[in-house]
């Protein structure tokens, strides 16, 4: 029994790195295509589903170029076919014209880059980190040292059930009243990068003012006193006892609120605008990795499908990196 | 000889309790003399020491009746701390009368630090003096040879024991005129045990002690004066050895020679 127990426990264990594993494998097998396609000048490629004409290889350029010149002239003279029969034929003409992109496309490929959803991304979530960090973390020092316990029970159940909501409706709820809002205030349109990062910031203070709550109650009550003891202010206390005491904790909190907010997708997509350009202003719409992936899923196939899938295994390497990073930097003196 | 602090007629409630904790109790806290207080769990031995730095009043809605005297720095007249009222004398209060807890602790910086913190907030700013205080206090408080080559090092790497003398030494480094001691060796084993009481003994030719402890014998061996409560009263107080040789009060004898409690 006590046998059956450990190996149950071993295999849940271990389902976690294989289910690791296994997501990792899936990402970068879907994502090969688009890798041999893009290399590495992915990351840094600002221009999506942008088509550009391929350089012809030297050799066959006389040919190639003779080919253009002759589709020309063919073009040139359906055109005075066109003209003439203008009035009556207009389906013909368009005829030609589609003709005309379908030749054009042979020597055309489309170009993916990935540096505008990763810019979004990025910034929206340092917007978001920048807003939230200190709110969150005076609303746990409030609950946990300042307010009444008559008052800071309600409140911390309010703060958890806030924590709760699906972020859809942050989405929402940003769209329809906060975006205009910010857009009264600062100018600019009422979906942006602003915008996606402040509902973003919103979204996670619940929950990184929860987290760290927790890790400030764990500071123990005799620890307090003895700083009190020793004729520190209540500021003193939490500056110099609190703060370092739930030190880790704290930051944990922000490393998983950072997660959260990286890879967040229904809130950002409603305010986010979902435009593939850079937010030259923080008011100006830009794009995230997530939204694009949820934005594009379903008209997606081939080439343009494996493109979504590097996309997404940017996302992954993103968010573990830097969790991963935070993990071993500051988590590494406990 | 003069008494430090006196307690008179203190009755104490705590918050939204109905019966009062301390009832009615009277005790002095002599000059230089270390005074224990000993009494079966939940008496009120640790209420009443934590009235005596008024660290009770961190948490609102206690009361306090009677009263609470420390003598004054002209060693002639006497001030009421329970009328202190302002956050700014409470402070005040708390570095005249200091504390060592039942657990070690250290906050969460360097030894150095933990002892400088307390003197950085009573306004010593100037580092050659720091560093002295730190190193008089460190002697004091017999851990010197152990900490001196990691006084940069974080005081929570330090043992149990010499957790504990740190947090002496961070008290005397603020030259308190009273120290109050809550069962600070329930933590430690016994050689440390040991080593505490040593500090204590030699601690009370500077300073005036009240100790609450579990430990009878630690009672006997270290205090002049042994106060012994049950329910929120004091029994009896009277010299340590009357106390433990020959107590007046039928309950102090039953409790010292083992009978309950």
């Amino acid at each position: 029994m006590e046998l059956i127990f450990k190996k149950i426990a071993q295999l849940s264990a271990s389902l976690v790195f294989v289910i690791l594993a296994a997501t990792t494998i899936v990402l970068y097998l879907s994502a090969k295509p688009a890798i041999e396609e893009f290399g590495l000048k992915f990351l840094i490629e600002p221009r999506w589903g942008v088509q550009e004409k391929v350089e012809p290889p030297a050799i066959a350029e006389q040919s190639d170029l003779k080919q253009l010149e002759k589709s020309a002239d063919i073009q040139t003279d359906d055109d005075f076919i066109k003209d003439e029969e203008d009035f009556m034929m207009d389906d013909e003409d368009d005829f030609i014209f589609d003709d005309d992109m379908e030749s054009d496309s042979n020597r055309n490929k489309t170009i993916y880059g990935a540096l505008v959803p990763i810019v979004g991304t990025v910034f929206s979530t340092l917007i978001a980190m920048l807003f939230s960090i200190p709110l969150a973390i005076g609303i746990a020092v409030f609950l946990s040292e300042i307010a009444p316990s008559a008052l800071a029970k309600p409140v911390g159940v309010a703060i958890e059930l806030l924590a709760s909501i699906p972020s859809i409706i942050y989405g929402m709820w940003g769209l329809f009243y906060f975006g205009p809002f910010i857009a009264s205030l600062f100018g600019g349109n009422t979906v942006s990068l602003l915008v996606a990062g402040l509902v973003l910031g919103i979204m996670v203070i619940p929950f990184m003012a929860a987290l760290s709550r927790d890790a400030i109650a764990t500071v123990p009550d005799m620890l307090k006193e003895s700083a009190y003891a020793m004729g520190a202010t209540k500021l003193e206390v939490i500056k110099d006892v609190v703060f370092p005491y739930a030190k880790t904790g704290i930051i944990g909190s922000i490393i998983l609120s950072f997660g959260r907010a990286l890879g967040e997708t229904m809130a950002v997509a409603f305010v986010i605008g979902g435009v593939y350009q850079f937010a030259e202003k923080v008011t100006d719409p830009t794009n995230s990795i997530p939204v694009v992936l949820a934005n594009s899923f379903a008209e997606s196939s081939g080439l343009s499908l494996s493109v979504l899938f590097y996309l997404a295994l940017i996302l992954f390497v993103l968010s573990f990196g830097v969790i991963a990073i935070a993990k071993f930097y500051f988590l590494r003196r406990k | 000889m003069k008494n430090m602090m006196e307690v008179k007629g203190l009755t104490f409630t705590y918050s939204g309790a109905n019966e009062a904790s301390l009832v009615d109790v009277t005790l002095p806290v002599e000059k230089n003399k270390v005074t224990a207080l000993i009494g079966p769990s939940g008496c009120g031995k640790s209420t009443l020491l934590r009235g005596m730095n008024r660290i009770h009043d961190l948490y609102p809605g206690h009361t306090y009746e009677g009263v609470i005297n420390l003598l004054n720095t002209d060693g002639k007249s006497y001030t009421n701390i329970l009328d202190i009222k302002k956050e700014a004398e409470l402070i005040r209060l708390r570095q005249r009368v200091g504390m060592i807890f039942q657990k070690p602790t250290p906050f969460p910086m360097t030894i150095f630090e933990n002892i400088a913190y307390g003197l950085r907030l009573s306004g010593i700013k100037n580092k050659a003096d720091l560093k002295d205080i730190v190193e008089q206090s460190l002697r004091d408080a017999a851990l010197w040879n152990e900490a001196k080559d990691r006084l940069d090092h974080d005081a929570r790497g330090l043992s149990g024991g010499q957790q504990q003398r740190l947090c002496i030494a961070r008290a005397i480094a603020l030259k308190p005129e009273v120290i109050l001691f809550d069962e600070p060796t329930s933590a430690l084993d016994p050689i440390s045990t040991l080593a505490i009481e040593e500090m204590i003994s030699v601690l009370r030719e500077k300073y005036s002690i009240c100790i609450v402890t579990h430990n009878m014998q630690q009672a006997a061996r270290i205090s002049d004066f042994t106060g012994f409560m049950y329910l929120g009263e004091m029994i009896e107080y009277d010299q340590t050895d009357t106390i433990f040789m020959k107590p007046s009060k039928k309950q102090t004898e039953d409790y010292i020679s083992g009978r309950f409690g």
